[in-house]
């Protein structure tokens, strides 16, 4: 027989073996080159860590103390998988299609994204599988315990040797399942090497029943003979607990959190559950088919042996060494394979559900899962899975008994299985509501907990005084047998009742609540979910994946940047091929590059479209959603700013060509100014010369060539005041002098001023000064200014033959207007614009010089005194009005 | 036989001072006011020399140079051009639309009478020229 140090030493090469397989595993997944991975065998072969050593080492212990009851372990399961296999595939669609992580993600999932639900059914399966793991401490411990026989050398404390088992349990979780956040949460490396383990403990305990039957007895018909004489033949089943026991397992391998996790997250193809339907119902067939003759066997071979240990101790008894050592390696494979994958589970629903949610709130806002927060989420999962191994390894020290712990199996299959009805009425009912599901599975674990859990840890020594008289000595309330119940079957009531109440709480509190928008969505996604989500497209292998992402991220960040990425990926991983493998590391660059464009959501979805197949969910589409708004508000703003812009640009433009005009203008003004300035200089200059050089000249023509030197000079003398007068009034810095004045004084004024001017021709002007008593407040003396412009214009322009202006005053509510009309032709009415221009020419043809600056001086009068003076257009004679502000009263 | 000479200018003072200087040449010296009106007046005056102002009621003399140089009759009549814009464009388009010469307001008069005495056509300076050389010879 081996040695306790030799053994050791196969267990770690064996370890090494497995670490060896998930590396290769791992690193040929990135490369995509590992079909074997992705394959149905695989898949089925994953799915077996159902049989945990629980059932490896347990199922012969169980049968020969209570018969063919351990049929039901197996029975469950296969019911499920053959007859239910609908609504396994509906589980797994909707898992793949939402890309669930975790039985509490997917809960939580379906009655919109509820966090406390999640957060419930994290604890929940923490509290249901932690007995678990310590019984798979315990089996392996006591497996090493048959070898170490006392006294021989090197004796362990089984305490130290379930120390060294989970510490190294932990270590290859914390390296195959933590190495980096997957978008789809596998971890082929992980899978791989429980596939592994899975056909060494099938092989196991196949070669142990072979040695049994041909080896031990004398054939098939020495055993059955062998059976009939057994107690197991004698065992009466009882109907009840056979039906509630396959209900049971058949609840497990849908609410475990760690058959979940193979079922479903690992799951690389949907496919694949087609194969696993019967493979797998195959394999737990081939797992229990030498059960019975193990028991029987041992029974009658190891009389006061442990049952539990035939599996092992049989061939040792038999100085089957080899055996024996296969035997060991079988039952050490289901242990660790069930605690890595259960840890793995667990500790992506504590980080995700409870650390992360924690340090977020903490965080105040924080962000999408990315960068910083990967790192936190990746730490969170490696405490939490040392956390939930070291968790499992008080309770193996703390229950201690060997009895205590088998029992346990069942009751933590129970407390798991309070998730049911919230799992499958969601997926049937869209009635199905948070409230309702957080009351059924509050009610049915409180029940199983006050039932079942309690009186069996407290049986362990934690409570005993609670357990023996109830909560505050309430005898009734005991846990295990409140009211009264029966003690008959405790696992049998507490399922009865907690499922029950569970399944009523869960519908009584939906009917009564109403689900949110995000519920009824997600509601119809995973009712309907045929419906929300593609077929899921073949395998295409990597090099269809790479480009499909190239065409994609080309899209995104454009060709030449998305080529420039995928090259460069691929020569960082040593390929000649532009093409890189869509390795997790590749795809998380990809992801982030992506993410500057369409933002993380979006991105994350994307990507995972095309590399999981998982179609997008309504948690993606609303993070897309919310990108998009955010996108959309951005996006608004830059048309904002454009339209700004724009109206800027047509602001500077009209500014420009403004200035152009004005430009244009002044030029025009200078080259007008000059032309008045010289044309009286012309004039002044030729006399002057006349005057100087001819000697001879008549007195009558040197006084008129005098004269009109000095009428010249007066005109140029007239213009510069003029020019100044308006480059005051437009600059603005006229000061007005305002006084109550009558009209009529200022009318008067301006009359006589313009009298003295009248030359030749005399102008009649025709007024009522009856409506001309009017007392306004104005400057009068650039009032009369105005008026004596009007006046000598119309002394100027008007050609008939009687020239007369009529002045007439109306007074209006609030202003009072005059108009100056004279019956002369008036103005052409495509010249009328130009009249206020200054030094406008007139094509009168009526030979009169042009009007100078006099309307333009006057117009800006009447517009700084607060009136205004148009022309108006369509009289016979020209017509002017002035319009005067009014607080104008009647002249007392 | 005197030189004709037609002056179209619309400021009264300025044609007054330029016929009085001109008739002291000893020219025949006639005004018009009108720019609309002007080309019909040269036609039927007929003058030796024009002088032309630019800014003229009715008609720019741009335009009205342009019609003469279109005009066979008048095509190589000598234009004097004045101005009082005193823009260095108005000389160029003066030149460029066939005048003879320009002159900026105000000038001097002796300037206006050697510049017109240049423009005197070669026939007609012949004619002078070619009595007082008769007479010499």
């Amino acid at each position: 027989m081996l040695s306790f140090n030799g053994l050791v030493a196969v267990c770690v090469v064996y370890v090494a073996g497995l670490f060896a397989i998930a590396f290769l595993a791992e690193r040929g997944a990135a490369h995509g080159r590992a079909r074997w991975l992705n394959s149905p065998v695989t898949y089925t072969l994953s799915l077996s860590i159902y049989t945990t050593a629980w059932t490896y080492y347990g199922a012969v212990g169980s049968a020969a103390r209570s018969g063919l009851e351990f049929m039901t372990i197996y029975l469950g399961p296969t019911l499920v998988f053959v007859g239910w296999f609908w609504l396994l595939r509906k589980i797994v669609r909707i898992g793949r299609a939402q890309r669930i992580t975790s039985i509490a993600d997917m809960i939580s999932s379906r009655y919109g994204k509820s966090g406390g639900l999640a957060a419930l059914v994290t604890v929940l399966a923490v509290i249901g599988t932690t007995p678990y793991i310590a019984l798979q401490l315990q089996s392996v411990t006591l497996a090493f315990g048959v070898y170490a026989r006392p006294g021989a050398f090197g004796a362990p404390d089984p305490d130290y040797t379930a120390v060294w088992v989970a510490g190294g349990l932990a270590l290859f979780t914390i390296i195959f399942g933590t190495r980096s956040l997957d978008a789809n949460e596998r971890h082929p490396g992980l899978v791989s090497a429980i596939a592994l383990e899975a056909i060494v403990k099938l092989m196991a305990l196949l070669a142990v029943g072979v040695f049994v039957v041909w080896g031990v007895a004398a054939g098939p018909a020495d055993i059955l003979a062998r059976i009939e004489a057994s107690p197991i033949a004698q065992w009466n089943g009882d109907g009840a607990r056979w039906l509630g026991l396959t209900v049971l397992s058949g609840a497990a391998i849908l609410s475990l959190p760690r058959m979940f996790q193979v079922l479903v997250v690992e799951n690389q193809d949907e496919r694949h559950l087609a194969t696993a339907s019967w493979a797998f119902p195959l394999y737990l067939l081939l797992m229990s088919v030498f059960v019975v003759p193990i028991a029987v066997v041992g029974l009658a071979e190891l009389p006061g042996g442990n049952p539990d240990l035939f599996v092992l101790t049989l061939p040792l008894q038999m100085g089957q060494g080899g055996l024996a050592l296969l035997a060991f390696l079988g039952g050490f494979s289901a242990a660790t394979s069930m605690v890595i994958v259960a840890a793995l589970a667990l500790s992506t629903m504590i980080s995700n559900h409870i650390i992360v949610p924690i340090w977020m709130a903490a965080k105040r806002g924080g962000g999408a899962m990315s960068g910083d927060m990967r790192q936190v989420a990746l730490f969170a999962r490696r405490i939490a899975i040392i956390g939930i191994l070291a968790l499992g390894l008080i309770y193996y020290r703390l229950s201690g008994g060997a009895e205590a712990l088998a029992s346990m199996g069942l009751i933590a299959f129970l407390g798991v299985a309070q998730v049911l009805p919230a799992l499958l009425g969601g997926m049937m009912w869209r009635g199905a509501t948070r409230v309702g599901a957080a009351a059924g599975i509050s009610v049915g674990f409180a029940i199983w907990a006050w039932m079942l859990l309690l009186p069996n840890v407290g049986a362990a020594g934690l409570f005993p005084g609670l357990v023996a008289e109830g909560p505050f000595g309430i005898g009734w309330l005991r846990p295990g047998t409140p009211f009264g119940l029966a003690e008959t079957d405790p696992l049998l009531t507490t399922m009865v009742l907690s499922l029950a109440l569970n399944l009523f709480c869960f519908i009584l509190g939906s009917l009564l609540s109403f689900p949110s928008p995000l519920e009824r969505l997600m509601g119809a996604q995973f009712v309907n979910v045929y419906d929300h989500s593609p077929t899921p497209a073949a395998w295409r292998g990597s090099v269809g994946t790479a480009d499909d992402l190239l065409v994609m991220a080309s899209r995104i960040l454009g060709t030449t940047r998305a080529g420039r990425l995928f090259s460069e990926a691929a020569a960082a991983q040593g390929r000649d091929d532009h093409l890189p493998e869509p390795t997790p590391d590749f795809l998380e660059l990809l992801e982030r590059e992506l993410a500057g464009s369409v933002g993380a959501a979006t991105a994350h979805a994307m990507v995972g479209q095309i590399t999981g197949g998982a179609s997008v969910s309504v948690r993606d589409l609303l993070a897309v959603a919310d990108e998009t708004a955010h996108m959309m508000e951005y996006s608004s703003q830059l048309e904002q700013k454009s339209a700004e812009l724009t109206e800027t640009a047509a602001r500077l433009r009209e500014a420009n060509r403004k200035l152009t005009e004005l430009s244009v203008q002044k030029d025009s003004f200078l080259s007008q100014v000059s032309h008045e300035l010289r044309t009286p200089m012309t004039s002044i200059r030729s006399f002057s010369e006349i005057l100087m050089q001819a000697d001879t000249l008549e007195p009558e023509a040197r006084a008129r060539f005098s004269r009109i030197i000095h009428d010249e000079s007066q005109r140029l003398t007239r213009l510069l005041d003029d020019l100044l007068d308006l480059s005051v009034l437009e600059s603005g810095r006229v000061s007005l002098n305002r006084q109550p004045v009558l009209l009529s004084e200022v009318i008067d004024r301006a009359v006589h001023a313009t009298s003295a001017l009248a030359e030749g021709r005399r102008l009649a002007i025709i007024r009522d000064r009856a409506t001309e008593e009017i007392e306004i407040v104005t400057d009068a003396d650039r009032l009369v200014q105005v008026f004596i412009n009007l006046i000598a214009n119309a002394q100027k322009y008007c050609v008939a033959e009687h020239p007369e202006l009529r002045i007439e005053v109306r007074r209006g509510v609030d202003r009072v207007d005059l108009e100056f009309a004279d019956n002369g032709e008036g103005i052409p009415a495509r010249q009328e614009s130009l009249i206020f221009e200054k030094f406008a020419r007139l094509d009168s043809g009526s030979g009169v010089p042009g009007a100078g600056l006099g309307l333009a001086i006057s117009r800006e009068i009447m517009s700084r005194i607060g009136g205004g003076l148009a022309y108006v257009p369509g009289r016979r004679g020209a017509v002017f009005r002035v319009a005067l502000p009014a607080p104008a009263r009647d002249a007392a | 036989m005197t030189l004709r000479v037609l002056l179209v200018e619309d400021e009264m003072n300025i044609l007054e001072a330029i016929r009085f200087i001109l008739s002291r040449e000893g020219w025949d010296v006639r005004g018009h006011g009108n720019g609309a009106t002007a080309v019909e007046m040269i036609v039927r005056v007929a003058p030796d020399i024009l002088v032309l102002d630019v800014m003229l009621p009715g008609r720019s003399g741009f335009d009205i140079l342009r019609d003469l140089r279109g005009r066979p009759d008048t095509a190589d009549l000598p234009v004097l051009m004045l101005s009082a814009k005193g823009q260095t464009r108005d000389r160029e388009t003066a030149l460029a639309l066939g005048a003879n010469a320009f002159m900026t307001k105000p000038f001097s008069n002796s300037e206006l009478v050697e510049t017109l005495n240049r423009l005197v056509p070669a026939h007609r300076s012949a004619d002078r020229a070619g009595g007082a050389g008769g007479a010499g010879a």
